[in-house]
């Protein structure tokens, strides 16, 4: 229980400190405090994105069935932080394109990254047995992660002959540098997020574990 | 013994319920052995995780011939399968099926095999038919030719004379008999007259 | 002997040949195909054929061959393990073959499947929308790497369909992300050939559709496996 206190109160900190100590950056003005919510949530998204994948890997080589819950939490905390850092990153991209939405790389990119596990949930959905939904899902998610870095090449060309105004998002991301006081409150919600992840994470697969326990002390 | 099948410490729970637990066996060469119990009991379970179909949920099975364990695609090219849940391909005829599985298992296919297969099960005469238009005892039947067709020295059979008339059930008789000649017949079943085939039992509760 | 060392070859072939064999006595997965690549061309033909001029033609039209060639795709691929679920015949190939031919088999036989339609389809398209191809060569690579990876990523993913019990549209809402590299690749060599920028750049987009069917029929050579064993 003290840890979770301690989250609270550090959580709090770091949103106030976003608004109170840190000065506005240059080139985004006030626009640049959302950099304290937008990069941890990405960054945490990835992170349970790759966990999904490797429980998914593991569960394909040991099968147990504790790997594919494994993976099944982190998909869906991933999705909950990529959510968040869709649309923290469309404010951004308002404030400094112009535009909430305009098929930048890393757009496209975290857009498909939701499609793929929209589809891994829809298909999850679709299958009542659970060691067949555990097989399918995970060769599902090795399968789509591996397309994944082809989209790294092929967009930037589509995007590019669409908007010719790359070098400008390029220039304003240049221009976008921290100073000591950003620094210390980005990465003070860096450690809260990563710690709000693990403390979320935790509970969902205690919860995963006991619903499990339960379904089979039903059976037997 | 060089040849036998041994079935160690076999477990399977399905979704809400456990099949069964801990069962050993061991099956030798040139005997029947059959699976008893109710509807419902895991006889068809028990068979298809034999078969590979189906994986265990603790202990395994080994086929071992000439003192070596087979490996996965071993067991397929040693293993006839006899099943109220397979099906052949409707849309090609007796003969079609059977030049698939010949190619499919990487054996040579001859018309001449095929027809000598086919009148032995019954057949004769209907190879160019396609399977779609045979009544469910030809296609039991067809069964049999499939699973024989690359000579096993293990037959499963999942309730063997299913849809069967009285020549039919005489012809899994033969089977039966010249198959226990040189090799191994593993069957589940109810029926009295096919249990007492059996060198062994195994009563799923 | 040459069957002894590509064993899988002749194997994988054996069920290419059967599925050939049914699907030529019953054109159904042949007919959904093409019943949906006529139905949507003509709409587009009726609804866009007349406006297609100016620079941005061939963007659209690009587009539109690809998302006629997808969705067509999606109704007819999933086809061939979905059969083998639904009739029981899985156990039967199941105890007869190993998971390698049958995935090989299956894959040649949704590229002939899919070569089929695009053979009629892609010069139905040209001509309805009145394109000029200014890279015939680029434009027919485009079509055959296109196909190819079409039916090399769907494969796999009508198995794990077919497995799930084919429900409703499952097969869209799980190819879609998985295909989306190559349907933008495509579009893009499409609008290329189409005479939509400078032709040098198709050079690029085709090498990355060569390897994006590489990595698909890798990876779905090796994960097959899972989806087909319990």
């Amino acid at each position: 229980m003290t840890w979770q206190i301690i989250l609270g109160i550090w959580m709090s900190g770091v949103v106030i400190a976003s608004f109170v100590y840190m000065p506005a950056t240059q080139g985004l003005g006030e626009m640049g405090r959302i950099i304290v919510y937008h990069v941890p949530a990405a960054w945490i998204a990835v992170l349970a994105y790759l966990m999904a994948m490797v429980n998914s890997i593991h569960y394909l080589r040991k099968r147990e069935i504790r790997y594919d819950r494994q993976a099944q939490i982190n998909a869906e905390l991933g999705t909950v932080f990529c959510i968040l850092a869709t649309f923290t990153g469309a404010i951004w991209s308002r404030g400094a394109w112009g535009a909430y939405w305009n098929w930048d790389p890393r757009q496209t990119s975290i857009a498909v990254l939701l499609m793929i596990y929209a589809a891994y949930f829809v298909l999850r959905s679709a299958i009542s047995d659970s060691d067949m939904r555990a097989r399918l899902s995970a060769v599902y998610a090795v399968l789509a992660f591996l397309t994944v870095p082809f989209l790294v090449f092929i967009v930037p060309r589509v995007y590019y002959s669409l908007h010719p105004d790359l070098e400008l998002v390029n220039l304003v991301e240049r221009s976008f540098e921290m100073d000591r006081q950003m620094l210390v409150v980005f990465l003070a919600s860096v450690a809260g997020v990563s710690g709000l992840y693990l403390w979320l994470y935790n509970i969902q697969k205690r919860l995963e574990n006991l619903f499990y326990k339960k379904a089979l002390r039903r059976r037997f | 013994m060089q040849n036998y099948v041994a079935v160690k410490k076999l477990s399977k729970e399905y979704s809400c319920r456990r099949l069964f637990a801990d069962v050993s066996i061991t099956i030798p060469d040139r005997s029947v052995f059959v699976v008893l119990g109710h509807n419902g009991a895991g006889k068809t379970t028990f068979l298809r995780i034999i078969c590979g179909l189906v994986p265990a949920t603790s202990g395994q099975v080994d086929f071992v011939l000439c003192g070596n364990v087979l490996t996965a695609a071993e067991k397929r090219a040693k293993v006839g399968l006899v099943s109220p849940d397979l099906e052949l391909y409707g849309e090609l005829s007796a003969v079609e099926n059977l030049e698939f599985f010949s190619g499919v298992r990487g054996l040579p296919f001859s018309l001449q095999r095929a027809r000598e297969i086919l009148e032995f099960v019954g057949l004769k005469g209907r190879g160019h038919d396609y399977v779609a238009t045979y009544s469910s005892g030809m296609k039991q039947r067809m069964k049999y030719a499939q699973a024989l067709l690359h000579e096993p020295p293990i037959l499963i059979l999942d309730e063997p004379t299913a849809n069967l008339d009285e020549v039919g059930v005489a012809l899994v008789d033969t089977i039966i008999r010249r198959q226990k000649e040189k090799g191994i017949v593993i069957m589940a079943t109810n029926e009295p007259r096919e249990v007492c085939y059996g060198d062994q039992q195994l009563s799923l509760a | 002997m040459a069957t002894s060392s590509f064993p899988w070859l002749s194997r994988s072939l054996a069920v290419l040949r059967k599925d050939l064999r049914i699907e030529f006595r019953t054109r159904y997965a042949y007919s959904a195909l093409l019943m949906f690549a006529i139905t949507t061309l003509v709409t587009v033909s009726f609804s866009v054929g007349g406006f297609m001029s100016g620079p941005e033609m061939t963007d659209i039209a690009a587009a539109l061959l690809w998302i006629i060639l997808f969705f067509s795709a999606m109704a007819g691929l999933s086809r061939t393990f979905v059969q083998e679920e639904e009739s029981g015949t899985v156990i039967a190939l199941k105890m007869a073959a190993e998971p390698e031919p049958v995935y090989i088999g299956k894959y040649l036989f949704n590229v002939v499947l899919l070569f089929s339609l695009t053979v009629l389809v892609v010069p139905l398209f040209v001509v309805m929308l009145n394109l000029s191809v200014v890279l015939v060569g680029g434009f027919l690579a485009t079509v055959f790497l296109g196909a190819m990876g079409l039916a090399g990523a769907s494969t796999i993913l009508a198995a794990i369909v077919a497995k799930a019990g084919a429900k409703g549209s499952l097969m869209t809402v799980l190819s879609f992300p998985i295909l989306l590299p190559l349907m933008l690749g495509a579009i893009s060599a499409t609008r290329t050939a189409l005479g939509g920028g400078p032709p040098g750049a198709i050079n690029a987009d085709l090498l990355m559709l060569f390897f994006y069917n590489g990595v698909a029929l890798a990876a779905s050579l090796l994960l097959f496996e899972y989806v087909w064993n319990e």
